[in-house]
This record gives C-alpha cells, structure tokens and sequence, in this order.
C-alpha cells in the first residue's frame, strides 16, 4: 500500500512541476491558460489519491477536495480566457477566429 | 524520502509559477498564474497534513480551495470590465 501511494505522490509532483514549467515557458496567454490548469488538476487528483490510499478514512475529506477542484478548475479557466479574450484580443496565430465574428453581431453574450 | 523528492517536484512547480507572476507582460498572465499558484497550494497543505498525519488540515484546503475559485472569478470579471472595450 505504501508503494501505491508513494507513486501516486510522485506522479502528482511530477505534474505539479510540469503544469508550473508549461506556465513559463508557453508564448501566449491561452497556451498558458491551457498548460497551467490541465496539468494542475491532474497533479492535485494523484496527490489526493496518493493520500486516500495511506489513509483510507480521509476518503470523504479528500473526496470533497477533488469535487471542488474538478468543479472549480474548468469554470475558472473558462472565465480567464474569456476575459482575456475580451480584453487583449484573441491569439494571433490562428488562421480562422470564429468567436470574432460569433461576438460582432451582439453586445453581451454570457 | 518519497515526501522530500514530492515536495521538492512541487516546490520547483511553485518557483515557476512565482516566476511568471513577477515578470508576466500583461495583466492576463499574472492572474493566470495566480489560479495556478492556488492549486499548486492546495496540493501542499494536502502534503502536509500526510506528512503531520493530521486529518483537520484538510479542512483548510477545502476553505482555500473555496475561496481561491471565488477570487479566480472575481479577478476575471474585473478584467473584462476594466479593460474590455466592449
């Protein structure tokens, strides 16, 4: 049981720290919006199970951890790049931009 | 020794992250980073109630976890107000 979980750890580390590379090394805002959050809510997910695995009555705990992450996460990043979209434009490498023209027609669309 | 080699991985994460925030060109990429930075701290203190074997810090990554999805939202509506153009 301890060498499950030890992996587990360690491959939620090991996301951690790759989540934390991609968000400094990426060009634009949206690579990193897509880097940064993926790669942490995989890593958080391992450490949790890592965790549950050694201590198996934490589950309900650590399962209410994982909810909200699984929840929180994507609304999240969703809203940033939204409003980095609004605010800055989109990216500028893309050859086709069909959430420009979805937006020039309406004021407010939520 | 597995929980000094995770720690590690996790710190160097961080120091990333940190280092985004501190030299980020626009307002976008810092509050990026900052959503980041929450849960790469959520994932500690997780690891420190493991290594304490303490199962009330798991309290605190549940309210932390509340509220850095709250500031998330909070700084992206800010964002969007402030300097949209819309």
């Amino acid at each position: 049981m301890e060498i499950i979980s030890g992996v587990f750890l360690i491959i939620g580390g090991l996301f951690y720290a790759l989540g934390g590379l991609g968000i400094f090394r990426m060009p634009d805002t949206f690579d990193r919006i897509q880097a940064g959050t993926k790669a942490t809510t995989l890593g958080a997910f391992s450490i949790l199970i890592g965790v549950a695995f050694m201590f198996p009555s934490w589950s309900l705990k650590l399962f209410l951890i994982a909810l909200f992450i699984v929840l929180s996460n994507p609304i999240g990043s969703s809203a940033l790049a939204k409003a980095t979209y609004r605010s800055f434009g989109g990216p500028s490498n893309v050859e086709r931009d069909d959430l420009k023209e979805f937006l020039g027609g309406t004021k407010d669309v939520d | 020794m597995i929980t000094i080699i995770v720690f590690g991985l996790i710190g160097l994460g961080l120091l990333f992250a940190l280092m985004r925030l501190i030299i980020g060109p626009t307002v976008a990429d810092r509050v990026v980073s900052l959503d980041t930075f929450n849960v790469i701290v959520i994932g500690i203190i997780v690891m420190l109630s493991f290594v304490f074997e303490r199962s009330l810090y798991l309290d605190i990554a549940i309210i932390y976890a509340i509220l850095a999805f709250l500031e998330t939202i909070v700084f992206a509506r800010y964002l969007e107000g402030h300097y949209g153009n819309h």
